[in-house]
């Protein structure tokens, strides 16, 4: 009895629904692989190797044309470009410290977003184009210029997961960050609407 | 068989003439009786539309269809309706306007049934009014991280799989109706409906084997900035969709083409355009597009995720007029995105009383049901409102309902957390116009 009911178990292993069902599609090469993976995780898996200072991300930050639309101080007012120097310091909530429109780099929850907005997002009509080095500069240069680093602190690939970034804990994951949530959780517990 | 043709079209022609004359019988004798047709009665005889009374005079010039126009139709030049930028916002003309999002309206007011013509579909973009231009023979989607095996997909190769045809609204948060809004294409104009074909993402995640400890995807886009989303795996399995084809044609470049995803109910900005890859992960992420759901307060960050149910009045609704006194059918569009819509009720008296409305149609899960409710206006003044019920059991709320479940004060600036699913009022005044009834 025990083993029969193994039977369909046993089927369903062997069946080739839990193999490839089509074949359809091909798999890619490594070098593929690897230059279509631009995902940086939050504990810093997927970031390249490289460093940089703020000082080096000071010069990038007017070569690149940072500046052109961030202000030269980085504090804005030029275009819509947003304020990337906060005006009010670490004496203040990350909330309070009037960023800009989104407020990388001081509400990051991870010092990885700031980076990976660089790299994806930056400069303007040249997206793509910064060297891993350049974009570890110009992080160190927003982090430093707003506090979260010293200023001589060189960041690499092993240090900037763990760069403390000033919101610290103080804010709130969307419900689908849970492992646990499913198509039919509700949109917020005991809300009737 | 040339003499036979010829004949067979003589018949027809005299069976059309017939039909022609019993026609233009009936067309006079109606004028004939008394005129019980408003409109016959109300038009001077020279007019068009004493044309029926002789059905030998055409007035409507017959003009005829140009080569562009045999092989790619327009509608009617007698019809003018466009989408919009959204309201208050400056219009992202150069490429330099970064940061500026733009928001396209879609004209709910002139929208027939479920569908949103593809050329109306409302869209939004993070640059301006930029989209990638893609070539399908060039483009792939490919499908790595926690994976068995790893595949890159051609549009080709994504067509040869299952695929399925599923109606569905995308919603954006910018579809946050206030008192500010004159019509329903300034309040609500940045949802549409459509229908979506393609292949389940559980059928590709199938295909490549997802492994156990994986709990979200990243699927991005081939924008320039690469935008990317953070979408819980178990969302995945359900009924997410990589389309490659909307409303019977491919998928139209605002809207992602050549592949866009369909994420069935969530925040529009999840439903990411112009696909390139999925990339399965264990971390939830803030990507390039999540940082916007950034949020101090729970509650805000919970509503902000997935709609809730949700119904607008189209007919009457802002800046329309009714002529005159009498039987209107109140019509508009209900959808949730918890599921199906299981009810659509109407008021006529600012929530006071509350009437079942017809559904056209079968609701389908996330997507715009139309309703329609006849009502005899007597040319007094009124609130007309919508609400919806979805398959969950949520009922749209009131703004105020909202207001006094969070225990905060209400005004009319009151803004609901998250996305915004509150009812919507309509002001009917005696003279017909309708107005904004936010109040």
């Amino acid at each position: 009895m025990g083993s029969l009911r193994l039977v369909p178990i046993l089927l369903l292993l062997a069946s080739p629904a839990l193999a490839q069902t089509y074949g359809v599609g091909r798999a890619p090469t490594a070098a593929e692989l690897a230059a279509s993976s631009i995902t940086v995780k939050p504990d810093g898996e997927g970031l390249p190797p490289g460093h940089g200072t703020a000082a080096e991300g000071a010069k990038l930050f007017v070569e690149k044309g940072c500046s052109t639309c961030h202000g030269e101080a980085a504090v804005g007012g030029v275009t819509a470009a947003p304020n990337l120097k906060a005006p009010k310091g670490p004496e203040v909530s990350a909330w309070d410290r009037g960023a800009g429109s989104n407020g990388i780099p001081v509400k990051a929850p991870y010092a990885t977003i700031a980076w990976d907005f660089i790299r994806r997002g930056m400069p303007l009509g040249n997206e793509g184009t910064l060297a891993p080095d350049e974009v570890y500069s110009l992080t160190a240069y927003l982090f430093a210029i707003n506090k979260i680093i010293p200023e001589d602190q060189v960041l690499d690939q092993d240090n900037l997961a763990k760069v403390k970034m000033p919101i610290g804990n103080e804010w709130a994951p969307v419900p689908g960050a849970s492992r646990d949530w499913k198509s039919g959780s509700p949109r917020l517990a005991g809300y009737p609407y | 068989m040339d003499s036979k043709s010829s004949s067979r079209r003589d018949l027809l022609k005299g069976g059309a003439l017939a039909v022609g004359a019993v026609a233009t019988g009936a067309s006079v004798s109606t004028l004939g009786s008394g005129a019980t047709t408003p409109a016959f009665a109300e038009t001077p005889a020279t007019g068009p539309a004493a044309a029926p009374a002789s059905y030998a005079t055409n007035v409507a010039p017959m003009v005829p269809s140009t080569e562009e126009t045999i092989a790619y139709g327009l509608r009617s030049h007698y019809v003018t309706s466009k989408r919009i930028q959204e309201p208050g916002r400056k219009v992202p003309a150069i490429y330099t306007d970064f940061g500026l999002t733009a928001h396209v309206f879609t004209p709910l007011q002139d929208s027939y049934g479920t569908i949103q013509a593809s050329s109306l579909h409302y869209f939004a973009t993070t640059k301006g009014s930029f989209v990638p231009d893609l070539d399908p023979a060039q483009h792939t989607l490919t499908v790595q991280g926690l994976v068995d095996r790893p595949r890159i997909f051609t549009v080709a190769d994504l067509k040869r799989l299952p695929s399925v045809t599923r109606f569905h609204f995308i919603e954006c948060s910018a579809n946050n109706h206030t008192a500010m809004h004159k019509n329903v294409q300034e309040s609500h104009g940045a949802t549409s409906n459509a229908e979506w074909t393609g292949v389940l993402l559980s059928t590709l995640f199938k295909e490549c084997g997802v492994q156990e400890k994986a709990g979200w995807f990243i699927a991005e886009g081939s924008e320039e900035i690469k935008g990317a989303d953070t979408i819980p795996l178990a969302k995945g399995m359900d009924d997410v969709i990589v389309a490659y084809a909307m409303n019977g044609e491919p998928v139209r470049p605002q809207n992602g083409f050549p592949l866009r995803l369909v994420v069935p109910g969530f925040e529009g900005i999840f439903n990411t355009k112009w696909l390139r890859r999925i990339n399965v992960t264990d971390q939830y992420q803030l990507n390039m597009d999540d940082f916007g759901h950034l949020r101090k307060d729970a509650t805000n960050a919970a509503l902000g995720y997935r709609w809730g149910p949700k119904s607008i009045i189209t007919f009457p609704s802002g800046s329309q007029k009714l002529p005159d006194h009498g039987w209107y059918e109140i019509t508009g569009l209900a959808w949730s995105g918890q599921g199906a819509v299981r009810k659509v009720e109407i008021s006529t008296d600012g929530g006071q009383s509350w009437n079942v409305a017809d559904l056209k149609g079968t609701p389908n899960r996330m997507a715009h049901t139309r309703f329609g409710y006849m009502w005899n206006w007597d040319g007094g003044d009124h609130v007309i409102m919508s609400r919806t019920t979805d398959e969950t059991g949520a009922v749209q709320p009131t703004r105020q309902q909202v207001a006094e479940f969070f225990k905060k004060d209400y005004t009319p600036q009151y803004r609901p957390p998250g996305l915004n699913n509150t009812i919507m009022p309509w002001k009917i005044a005696s003279d017909g116009s309708v107005t904004n009834g936010i109040a």
